[in-house]
């Protein structure tokens, strides 16, 4: 198959090592990767702090970026975040829409339809939940809220996880509740979030893990925030980058920088 | 009409829009949801249900045939001294506390609904039955001083554990199935549905009367969720099933 | 309480605190504007988070009623097919809504019932107190009513010296202690057993001097406070929980039996509604009795629900009054984005899942209306600028368990739009600014790719502020993440520089 990246901003210019490990893992598995060099962001943060007409142009470079997949050019998109997702499924249309542009609302639809969440796209596009990865940890997942509950994605990451390797996969207490991110609101209700980011890390760290992973980069450095404020050694791990780890080019949980994680692909490199 | 009237409604309308001639049509209203159950009224399966979910919420479901309620009924009236004994000596305060009290050690009272099946009383020895009709009805201090109501039922639902008064001649007046601290009802067999749609498709043939959904004893769960059984409804349900 | 995060150890401070212990009894007084009271819900927000004792009952409370809503909804095999039909249903009626309030209104007549129609607040006071005087009593008792809350009814009477006696055991308690409801279905969630015991030897004069905080023994001091009042009172006053268009019937849902009391001791009855309570036909109460119980107790039907068609003769109360209310449900209705919010039955589903409800509880909100509807419902009937739409973090809790799938999520969006464009126009606060300009210049960057590219690399400047991998500090607005929370610090080279360095070697 040949698949289109979104790496999602976010990821873009902080967390680069997830959608490297989309990479890794896409084309180990025998598929194209294509990075379209026009996509910038899928305009979530605006619509959900209610700038809709700003999200215009941030939506409309999203839709003319990625529309090729409605062509055939591409077989898929695929986006490492299930909150990017959802905007990209559920926001964008409406946001063209109100703005006036129906034919690009349309053509945001179209592109939509075809557009994955990274868990969504292995078991069921590309009908895989072992992707042959080794991975050496005790782990947990966070159920990130859009993952869960926009876009229902399920047990998939979970199925996924179980499938590793000498992966130990331990459950998270109150796994579904949110981490309190919610983007600005993390700012805007910054002693609300603090207290719902607090119950979060102490769920997190009664499970032993070493490794808390979701499918979310977003979330994942909220949570992270208080793990790391809180000295409690937890890694933080898209799932991608768990399942791009093999015995031949392992991914280390190691310090809390970007860069002191090796995936895979730069071992191999 | 009234000025507010008139002024709702056109606020209504100009909020609608054009949307009012066009929208909301009956048929746009899906209904995929089970409208009866696959057990049939009164059978074993619906009855099981039934008990299981009234006994959940702490109701007393007795089964007899029609030959022995009267003996079952006088059993339940009496039972009464028994059960406010056991209660008083658990950690809750025993209800003298309440303006009224029946004559203690005295005469058991209970009333009934004029409509009643006369036949189901023939036990009650020694209990000074009062009998209450729309026309002759009794004061709401005179069923404050009854210990117990009986009355007959219109259906009850299995799913819910529920059951349904519609004040008949044979349920009475609402108020004497709620003063008294013990409801004591008769529900035949056949009168038990599996569903909530059943129940309201039948209640549905006579809109108008005053309906009442018993479901379990008074209850309340406003004190950190805890569910405390009997706040100002009878605090005691005996759930009579006859077949 | 301390904001330090994450270790364990942080569990045992969340542990009673007898220095902070507030004054258990004092409630938060009876506001001015039941819709609209309190500090900014940030502000009021903090407030209840430093409340140990408020944080343990919410908790507890919604962790109980969650778990028990859950279970009983799980061995619905058809619940989503009763949502779709829910929902559809309360759509139509807010379609049809003229017609349908027409014929309630011929039905609720023809049974020998009295209709009156309420613009607002105030008209609806008026109308129902003029009844009251009519009827030379001092002293009416009440059910349970989120639109008597909503429009200060008992305030009113209060001024026109007539006691308003709440008789749902939540609702008593919040009255004693001159405090506000904080929950739609459990008004008194934030109080425990022990402060209601101490409400009840303050403030209500019959209580047994020697009552414990046992719950069945609070209930039973109600009991006995409230019977008599049952036994005398010449007037109800009560809500619906549901009005049938093509019979005329309501229906109250209720636990305790005090609605009953209400509903059927006194001779005069006086129901007060809002206009969207319809449903168009008695059938359709088949799909509601089962979605309502399950999502607000979590119980398979409420102890009791009592069903009337305008008077019975000889049957409960032989005057009837019905007053339809408007109070700025025509101003949601307007709204074709928010108009949904009107759908909602009260069950106060979305309040027990939600996790900003869980943590703030209810007065928060500054509303009768508190938690996720009443962070849509408010702003809407209100039609004020309000933070509220901001009081979320759209996980989507509530939409998922709404009974009549009530979009909650999408609608604070469109609310949180709203509070944009009313901003915008205005010079608005410092705040405002901020916002709206990083917004601007955001939607510049990441509406190109190279652009972006561009913008990407900026953040990889806070690596001169990083210790060992981690900012622990930042400027202002980013001191708000970082006086709790690290920040990773950013990679040395962006995605897609490093795709375009792998291109580059191909």
């Amino acid at each position: 198959m040949r698949i289109a990246l979104a790496a999602t901003c976010i990821a873009d210019a902080m967390f680069p090592q997830a959608p490297r490990a989309v990479v890794t893992l896409l084309e180990r598995l025998g598929h194209e990767v294509v990075f379209p060099a026009g996509q910038a962001c899928c305009g979530q943060m605006h619509v959900n702090t209610g700038y809709l007409a700003d999200a215009v142009p941030v939506v409309q470079n999203h839709v003319r970026t990625f529309a090729p997949v409605t062509d055939g050019e591409w077989d898929a998109v695929v986006v490492p975040s299930g909150s990017c997702t959802g905007s990209i499924r559920h926001q964008q249309a409406m946001v063209l829409e109100r703005a006036g542009l129906h034919s690009e609302a349309r053509a945001a639809a179209a592109v939509a339809e075809r557009t994955y969440e990274f868990s969504e796209l292995l078991v069921d596009v590309l009908g895989v939940t072992d992707v042959g990865a080794w991975f050496p940890h005790r782990v947990t997942y966070h159920p990130t809220c859009h993952s869960l509950r926009m876009l229902g994605v399920g047990d998939k990451p979970e199925r996924l996880l179980r499938a590793v390797e000498g992966l130990e996969l331990v459950p998270l207490a109150e796994a579904e509740g949110c981490c309190g991110f919610g983007g600005t609101f993390a700012l805007k209700n910054a002693d609300t979030s603090e207290a719902m980011l607090q119950d979060k890390v102490a769920t997190v760290v009664d499970t032993g893990a070493e490794v808390l992973t979701a499918g979310d980069w977003s979330c994942l450095m909220h949570i992270n925030g208080g793990l790391s404020r809180g000295g409690t050694g937890v890694r933080p791990m898209h799932l991608a980058e768990i399942l791009a780890s093999t015995r031949e080019s392992p991914t280390v949980p190691s310090g809390p920088g970007s860069d002191s994680v090796r995936t895979g692909t730069e071992v191999a490199r | 009409m009234t000025d507010a009237k008139a002024e709702i409604l056109s606020r209504i309308r100009a909020a609608l829009g054009s949307e009012e001639d066009s929208a909301g049509t009956a048929g746009a209203v899906p209904r995929e949801y089970r409208s009866a159950g696959e057990h049939a009224p009164g059978s074993a399966a619906v009855l099981a249900l039934l008990i299981d979910r009234l006994e959940d919420y702490k109701a007393h479901v007795h089964r007899t045939a029609p030959a022995e309620i009267p003996a079952l009924l006088a059993r339940l009236i009496a039972e009464r001294s028994a059960e406010r004994q056991e209660v008083g000596s658990s950690n809750y305060r025993s209800p003298d506390v309440l303006p009224t009290t029946p004559e203690a050690g005295g005469r058991r009272s209970v009333v009934v609904p004029s409509g009643l099946e006369p036949g189901w009383l023939s036990g009650l020895a020694g209990v000074d039955v009062r009998t209450d009709s729309r026309d002759a009805p009794l004061s709401a201090a005179e069923l404050d001083e009854t210990d117990a109501v009986v009355t007959a039922a219109r259906v009850a639902v299995a799913e819910t554990g529920t059951i349904v008064l519609d004040g008949e001649p044979d349920q009475g007046r609402r108020a004497i199935s709620l003063v008294p601290d013990v409801h004591v009802c008769v529900v035949r067999t056949d009168q038990v549905v599996q569903t909530v749609p059943e129940a309201v498709r039948l209640l549905g043939t006579d809109p108008g009367r005053p309906l009442t959904w018993i479901s379990g004893p008074s209850a309340t769960s406003d004190i950190e969720l805890e569910r405390v059984e009997g706040v100002h409804g009878p605090r005691t349900l005996h759930v009579v099933l006859v077949s | 309480m301390s904001t330090f995060l994450g270790m364990p150890s942080a569990r045992t401070g969340r542990g009673p605190s007898p220095s902070a212990a507030p004054d258990t009894l004092a409630g938060v007084g009876r506001p001015e504007d039941p819709l609209h009271w309190g500090a900014s819900f940030p502000d009021a927000a903090k407030a209840a988070l430093d409340n140990d004792q408020l944080r343990r009952n919410l908790g507890k409370a919604t962790s109980t009623i969650r778990t028990k809503r859950a279970r009983v909804v799980d061995e619905v095999p058809d619940w989503e097919a009763l949502r779709d039909t829910g929902s559809a249903v309360k759509t139509d009626v807010m379609a049809r809504l003229p017609e349908l309030l027409e014929e309630l209104e011929r039905n609720v007549t023809a049974r020998g019932g009295v209709v009156h129609w309420a613009r607002d607040a105030a008209e609806a006071n008026r109308i129902v107190a003029s009844l009251v005087r009519e009827k030379e009593t001092d002293e009416v008792v009440k059910v349970k009513s989120m639109a008597t809350q909503e429009i200060g009814l008992n305030e009113a009477l209060a001024e026109e010296g007539i006691a308003a006696v709440e008789t749902d055991l939540a609702e008593l308690i919040v009255q004693l202690a001159d405090d506000m409801p904080s929950h739609i279905l459990v008004p008194a969630i934030h109080r425990n057993r022990t402060e209601i015991r101490d409400i009840f030897l303050e403030r209500m004069a019959d209580a047994p001097p020697d009552l414990t905080d046992v719950p069945r023994e609070l209930a039973m001091a109600a009991r006995a406070h409230l019977r008599r009042k049952f036994l005398s009172a010449k007037v109800a006053i009560s809500g619906a929980n549901f009005a049938v268009a093509d019979t005329g019937t309501l229906a109250v849902v209720e636990s305790e039996g005090n609605g009953r009391m209400c509903l059927t001791l006194p001779e005069t009855l006086i129901t007060v509604m809002g206009i969207e309570k319809l449903v168009p036909t008695f059938d359709d109460l088949e799909v509601f009795l089962q979605l309502l119980p399950r999502s607000s107790t979590g119980e398979r039907m409420n102890p009791y629900t009592s069903m009337w068609t305008g008077v019975t003769p000889g049957d409960g109360p032989q005057e009837f009054h019905l007053v339809l209310l408007d109070n700025g449900r025509t101003k949601v209705l307007a709204d074709e984005a928010g108009r949904s919010a009107l759908n909602c039955i009260r069950c106060s589903a979305c309040l027990n899942v939600c996790p900003v409800y869980e943590r703030v509880g209810g007065h928060a909100y500054g509303s009768v209306y508190p938690g996720p509807i009443g962070a849509i419902l408010t702003p809407q009937l209100t039609g004020e600028q309000s933070d509220l739409p901001y009081a979320s973090t759209l996980c989507g809790a509530c939409y998922e368990v709404c009974p009549v799938k009530i979009d909650i999520p999408s609608i604070l969006v469109e609310l949180r739009a709203r509070e944009v464009s009313l901003t915008a126009g205005s010079s608005g606060d410092t705040a405002d600014r901020v916002w709206s300009a990083a917004m601007k210049a955001a939607s510049f960057a990441m509406a190109d790719g190279a652009r972006f590219r561009r913008a990407a690399r900026v953040p990889r400047l806070l690596r001169a502020i990083s210790r060992n991998g981690v900012i622990k500090r930042l400027p202002f607005p980013g001191s708000l993440w970082t006086r709790s929370r690290d920040l990773m610090e950013p990679p040395k080279q962006t995605f897609r520089d490093w795709w375009a360095g792998r291109e580059e070697q191909r």
